[in-house]
Parts: C-alpha cells; structure tokens; sequence
C-alpha cells in the first residue's frame, strides 16, 4: 500500500518532458517533488503563474507572489506572470497538458465530485470545474475510501458533480486504474496489494484483465 | 485628462447602499485594501460584492462582513472565514458560487462589451441549472452572461495621472479582467506618477478602461498562508 508521497510519485511517472501541468490541493502538490531527473516541466498556478518554484527561504516571502493555495511561492527562470482570465484561456484553450486534483467521488463513466457536500458549509469550486471541463488529461490523485471506509470509486457519484465524463486515470494508495467504457480498468497493483483487496475496495465496476502488475515505485 | 483623486473616501463618492460593486484580488494577493478601509469607515450597506474570494475574519472583505455591509456575495471560494459561515448559516448572507474561470471570463466580457459566451465549466452540474446549454463541435458548453456593476475596484503597483496601470507579480489576477466591468472603475496604487513617465510598452491596463485613480496612503499586504522552506 503506498502512503500520499507514493501516490505522488507513481503519479509522477506520468509526467513528459515539456509538459504544462496544473497540480491542486493536497496529494497533487507532492507531485512537484518527484519529478523525473533531467525532465522540463511547467507548473502552471491558476491565480496566474507558470514556472511555479518552491516556497521562498525564510525572509524572502512576498505577498505579490502566491500560488492558487494562497502560499507564498517563487517562480523559476523563464516563468511568466499573467491574469486570471488569460489564466483560464489556458486551461480552457488545453494548452495545459496534465491536470492532477483530488476528489470526493469518482464514477465508473470518469465524473468526479470534489467541492461540495449537501449540509456542510460549501466554500465553492475555485477553478475545479473549469479544469476538469477542459484538460486533455486528468488524473485524480485521493485514497480509495473515504474516512467511514466507504470506496470513493462509484457506479455513480452520489455528491454534487463537479464534471462530468472527464477523469482518465485515478491513482490510490491501492492501485492505478484508467477510466474505460466499460468501468474501471485496473492497470497496476500498489506493492503488497491483491487484486482481491482492490475488489473488495472498489464499488464501481472493475475490469481486470489477465496478470496485473505491481507498481514500479 | 486628470483621473486623480486625492484619497480612497474621494474615489467612492457615489457609492451608495444597495450597489453593486466587483473588487479585485486572489485571496488577500492585491486587494484594494484602502478602498475596503473607506467601505467600513462610510458605512454603505445592502452591497453585492463580486470578488473571487471574500477576505478573512478581520482583513479585506471580511472587515465589511463584519460591519453587516455586505448582502450577497458572488465568488468562486469562500473558505477560511468564520463570520462568513456564520452570516451565511443564518440566512443573513446570500452567496452565488461560480467557477474561478467563469467569473473572470464574465467580469472580461462585461468589460469587453460581450454579453454572453460559452464555456465547458460545469455542464451537467448545478452550476448549469436553469442555463442555455448547446453543442459546439461534439463537446457541451454553458451559455454565461457578463458581470458588470455600478463600481469595479482594483488596486494595480503603479499608476499614472492617465489612469494607465502596471501590476507587479500574481497581483494582476481579477485586477486585470475587472478594469473597465464597472460604470465607475477606480484604480488603487502603491506610486502615482505623472503621465509619461511609464513606458507605454510596459503599461499592462491602458488607462481607458479607468475612470478614478489615487496613491493608496497604506498597503498592509497581509499574507494568508506564509509558507517557508529552510535556508
């Protein structure tokens, strides 16, 4: 089973030289810390940034300068400023290449809900729903149940949607799965997990097909 | 051609109770603060605040929440603010949640003259309840209208006495797509200098799209989340 830096990393091996990836809150962010040695890649911030660095040294923060978490951040050489609505052109426009967010719940036909839940206070979708309207590629990055040990992998998503038919390929502490036309397609085991155990913990339709291998981590 | 104004309490003469207003900023990044501080110390009431975020308890927007100024708010996020979730579970606060790109896009096409467009975000979700949807090269879009408001408050890194505007840094976020969407837009900045001094090349809101400009006497700059890495 992998812990949020394992997700991470395994996520990272999706990553291709030059591409513009968009990273959310949470697991995604880890992502940045495990990109492949000698690979270009642009983070784009949607509060309006690309090349995105690392957080500043202690003294040198800027209240100019911050990501979409509203964290004090750098930017690298070669990075560029801009607004929010060239900003969303950008990922409107899919000339972002990857997007990587976290979710609630994730369907067997690839909807995902990640923003609201009916009774709690709703703090809104940010730019959620533009992101997974638009990217060529999602990948949702989040654990396999929820904090009451229920699957998030659905035959449908029983929360509020925040798109629909747009997640390619989900990442758990337990597995990698691609979205198909016939539900979720189980590519990788996580080390030391069972196919059995994916099973058990998937409610949406699972397609294994022939010897799944473990993960390279 | 003088936009300038002497201070914040001058740039809002005219707004009154129950207008609309759309303010700038990502977070607390490049607020209007000393516009806000004239806000609280006039006292209009009955507002609807158009602004990505609503500030936190006690800074930005959220010193107008807490004198009971402001009636709706239309935001992509409004996390982290007590008295926010407090005004909205009591039915004393309306709020509209739009997506991030959307409301930018809305707020540019009020300004550009654009009375609706189409977007992917959020069809077939709430946010698409009640909105034209059609199909654009076999992929579903949503019809959305432009935002525009009786006042537009931005705050820019230097200003001159055109109203020309340059930002410094992710400052130019909403500040940017929101110059111009009110009848009225005021311009905050941290230095006023004379027309002609600023490189035209390097003006990025041309001073057309502003109609108030004045040097802010203070800019606090909070930071919301002061991340670190060790030296």
């Amino acid at each position: 089973m992998l812990d949020k830096n394992g997700i991470a990393k395994r996520i990272a091996q999706e990553l291709k030289d030059g591409y513009y990836v968009n990273l959310g809150i949470g697991i995604p962010t880890l992502v940045a810390n495990y990109i492949p040695e000698g690979m270009d890649i642009t983070f784009q911030s949607e509060n309006g940034m690309l090349g995105m660095g690392p957080f500043p040294v202690e003294g040198e923060e800027d209240a100019d300068l911050i990501n979409a978490g509203k964290q004090t951040v750098t930017i690298l050489e070669g990075g560029s400023y801009f607004d929010s609505a060239t900003s969303f052109a950008m990922i409107r426009g899919e000339h972002v290449d990857l997007t990587v967010l976290g979710a609630m719940e994730v369907s067997e036909t690839g909807d995902i809900a990640n923003w609201k839940i009916p009774g709690k206070m709703v703090k809104g979708m940010g730019g959620a729903m533009d992101l997974v309207a638009s990217a060529k590629n999602i990948i949702v990055a989040m654990q396999h149940v929820n904090k009451a040990g229920e699957s998030k992998l659905l035959p449908k998503c029983s929360l509020p949607l925040t798109g629909v038919g747009c997640v390619k390929r989900i990442v758990t502490e337990l597995a990698v799965f691609d979205v198909t036309e016939n539900g979720f397609k189980l590519i990788e085991r996580a080390p030391g997990v069972s196919v059995e155990e994916i099973q058990k913990a998937t409610e949406g339709k699972l397609i294994v097909d022939g010897e799944i291998p473990e993960m390279k981590i | 051609m003088n936009k300038v104004v002497k201070n914040a309490d001058e740039a809002i003469q005219g707004l009154e109770d129950n207008m609309t207003i759309i303010l700038g900023g990502f977070g607390l990044c490049g607020i209007p603060e000393n516009s806000i501080a004239a806000l609280v110390k006039k006292g209009v009431k009955g507002l609807t605040c158009i602004s990505n975020n609503a500030g936190v308890d006690g800074f930005g927007l959220g010193l107008l929440l807490q004198q009971h100024q402001i009636k709706k708010m239309i935001s992509s996020y409004v996390g982290e603010n007590a008295e926010f979730e407090r005004q909205l579970l009591s039915g004393e606060l309306e709020v509209e949640l739009i997506p991030q790109g959307t409301l930018a896009e809305r707020c540019r096409a009020g300004a550009a003259g654009i009375p609706a467009f189409f977007t992917p975000a959020g069809y077939a979700t709430e946010v698409a309840d009640g909105k034209e949807v059609r199909e654009f090269h076999g992929k579903m879009y949503v019809m959305e209208h432009w935002l525009k408001a009786d006042f537009a408050i931005i705050k820019a890194w230097k200003g001159d006495t055109h109203g020309n505007l340059i930002f410094r840094k992710t400052t130019r976020n909403f500040n940017m797509p929101m110059a111009g969407a009110g009848k009225i837009t005021i311009a905050e900045v941290e230095e006023l200098v004379p027309a002609g001094e600023l490189d035209p090349d390097q003006i990025h809101t041309p001073g057309i799209f502003v109609k108030r400009i004045f040097q802010g006497e203070k800019f606090e700059k909070r930071i919301e989340q002061r991340t670190v890495r060790p030296k």
